[in-house]
């Protein structure tokens, strides 16, 4: 393994043990005690005092962090206060909605976003180009979940295409659910989308006007043939990071798409969790969120070696 | 028999001051095998000409005129057809290997590259091409850095490697558009020198662009001086040293530092500063500078006036100017 992947590696372990300590110090200094929000305000003090050692509250903070740390570590999340189901469980049921939905609406943004760019691209300043571009403005322009309305009329209300929200659950076959997950996808992947077209296209642009560019095309290769082989994988580096921001967004994004479709998946299941205060669900959440965040980051730095062989013998 | 004629190649770019004349009426000719230079201070059009001929102007910038390859107009050629002629039979330098090069790709392929597009080679027989280029360019253990990236050449090495892409399919006119400014002093002298051998070898004509008299005087037949976007002069190589007719070459030589001058002697240089493209008036683009200049000057260009079979100076004043070098 190169150095620079090395070195990456050290930096996402390092990361993720900051965001674990920034998120149990966060949630522990919040007022409240877990113990008295299960049992109600009226409970008496010395049955909260009891559920308070039986859930551990009582012990240090270090002492419940590393317990928090290994149970992680070990596959035991715990149990939800508010639903005394195990936390492992509540969480793989919402990411087995919200990781396809996530994986969907980027699948989505990235077709989208590189054929636009690359399209207005290679128009440029004519009149596709501009266009194009406006589209995009006014594709930034639009909070999603107003556009997720739209399209719920549009396309359930109005053309009965697909259902308003809710979701049948994978046991009913991968189409029927990838059918309901289509909608909250689009509507997740149009801002996105828009905001990337303009960085694919800018990014061509940059590189169109580099002197290698010339190169390719003093040998013999047409403006297109110099594209498509000489300009787009230089362009990609920028578009690669972003569409890694852009992935670790959408894992959280998710929380406002799938309340208005009605959806459970882990955004839901964070939003409920805070609403009921049930502080050890909301750990565990946001802490596989900064992992997906952190991870993500760990596969575009990859994926920039892939594409640049210059990273790969990097010096210290 | 001749292989470029120019005839009249005009490049007017779009600036934000308004379209600016790069090149004006520039014509000239060149044999098989002859070898010319160009030499101009930068934005005197030396570049803008080779790249209207070749189709790569940058964007807002339009040719017109003539510029006939092998009996065809390259100016009138569609994209296709000029990029047949483009990388196979005429190669070309351009003035910065560090940044001529594909990054991401390693240097044996973008030799390759152009191997399998003008002559269907297939991916192995191109690569051992490849490297047989790479290795008459002077690279050294040419078949184990075949597959090396750019970023692990010196700059003179990348240059090697682009003078091998210009090669590859054995071009009749080899371009090389500052092929040595962006390099050291010592390696400009290989670099020169591969240049010139390989010319000779194959037989190659050669447009050879550059600001450094020297380079000029030591690798070309002929010469070519360009400013203001217009030839103020040509002639074989040793006419134009040996008696630089126009105002403008005169200062040219008049500025060069040379040895043995003494302590404490000034360099001469030719006062003013190069015109704004879109600032040259439609006479002799060197009047607003020249120290013989008079009112019809700004007329019109001047026509070429002869000085000798093979030497002629665009300047209505050359009498004045001959008289006085």
């Amino acid at each position: 393994m190169s150095l620079f992947l090395l070195r990456r590696m050290v930096a996402f372990l390092a990361t993720l043990a900051g965001a674990s300590f920034v998120i149990f110090v966060v949630l522990d200094i919040l007022p409240g005690n877990a113990a008295l929000t299960i049992l109600g305000p009226d409970a008496p003090q010395s049955a909260v005092a009891a559920l308070s050692h039986k859930l551990g509250l009582d012990q240090p903070a270090p002492t419940r962090y590393f317990n928090w740390i290994f149970g992680l570590l070990s596959g035991d999340l715990g149990v939800s206060y508010a639903y005394d189901t195990p936390v492992a469980q509540l969480i793989l049921g919402g990411l087995s909605v919200s990781l396809p939905l996530a994986v969907m609406a980027m699948a989505l943004t990235t077709l989208i976003a590189l054929s636009l760019g690359i399209f207005a691209a290679a128009r440029h300043n004519t009149l596709l180009d501009t266009g194009v571009m406006t589209l995009s403005q006014l594709g930034i322009a639009i909070p999603n979940f107003w556009l997720a309305i739209l399209l719920i009329l549009l396309f359930a209300v109005h053309l009965h295409w697909f259902s308003a929200g809710g979701f049948p659950g994978w046991g009913e076959g991968p189409l029927l659910a990838l059918r309901a997950l289509f909608l909250p996808a689009v509507a997740l992947a149009m801002v996105q989308a828009a905001i990337l077209a303009r960085v694919t296209r800018s990014s061509i642009l940059e590189v169109m006007r580099e002197d290698f560019v010339r190169t390719a095309r003093a040998k013999g290769l047409t403006w297109r043939a110099a594209l498509w082989r000489h300009v787009l994988r230089n362009a990609m580096i920028p578009v690669v990071t972003i569409i890694g921001l852009q992935f670790g967004n959408l894992i959280a994004g998710t929380v406002v798409i799938e309340n208005v479709f009605y959806l459970p998946g882990l955004g839901r299941l964070i939003f409920q969790a805070i609403n009921n205060r049930d502080l050890i669900v909301v750990r565990d959440c946001v802490m596989l969120l900064a992992g997906f965040v952190v991870a993500m980051n760990f596969v575009i730095d990859i994926a920039y070696v892939a594409i640049d062989p210059r990273l790969k013998a990097q010096a210290p | 028999m001749t292989l470029l004629e120019v005839d009249d190649l005009s490049v007017v770019l779009s600036t934000a001051r308004g379209p600016a004349k790069a090149v004006r009426k520039v014509s000239f000719a060149l044999a098989r095998g002859e070898t010319l230079g160009v030499v101009g201070e930068s934005g005197s059009g030396k570049s803008m000409t080779v790249l209207a001929m070749l189709g790569l102007l940058p964007e807002g910038a339009r040719a017109a005129g003539q510029a006939r390859f092998e009996g065809r107009d390259l100016l009138s050629l569609d994209e296709a057809e000029l990029c047949r002629v483009r990388g196979d039979r005429i190669g070309v330098v351009f003035q910065e290997p560090m940044t001529a090069l594909n990054p991401l790709h390693s240097v044996g392929r973008q030799v390759a590259e152009t191997l399998m597009l003008h002559r269907g080679m297939s991916a192995g027989a191109s690569r051992r091409e490849a490297i047989r280029l790479l290795d008459r360019v002077g690279i050294p253990q040419a078949a184990r850095r075949v597959d090396a990236y750019p970023h692990q050449f010196s700059g003179g090495q990348r240059q090697r490697v682009t003078i091998a892409i210009a090669l590859a399919c054995g071009p009749d006119l080899l371009i090389a558009d500052e092929p040595t400014t962006a390099l050291d002093v010592t390696i400009q002298r290989q670099i020169l020198d591969l240049i010139a051998g390989l010319v000779e070898e194959d037989k190659m004509a050669l447009i050879l662009i550059s600001h450094d008299l020297g380079v000029i005087a030591e690798n070309v037949g002929r010469t070519l001086v360009m400013y203001g976007g217009a030839l103020v002069e040509e002639g074989s190589t040793s006419e134009v040293f040996a008696r630089p007719s126009h105002p403008y070459t005169q200062g040219l030589f008049r500025a060069r530092p040379r040895l043995g001058a003494g302590r404490g002697t000034r360099l001469s240089t030719i006062k003013g500063a190069v015109p704004e493209l879109a600032d040259i008036p439609p006479g002799c683009p060197f009047a607003g500078r020249c120290p013989l200049s008079i009112p019809a000057c700004d007329a019109a260009l001047p026509a070429s006036v002869p000085i000798s079979a093979s030497h002629a100076a665009r300047c209505i004043r050359l009498d004045v100017a001959l008289g006085s070098a």
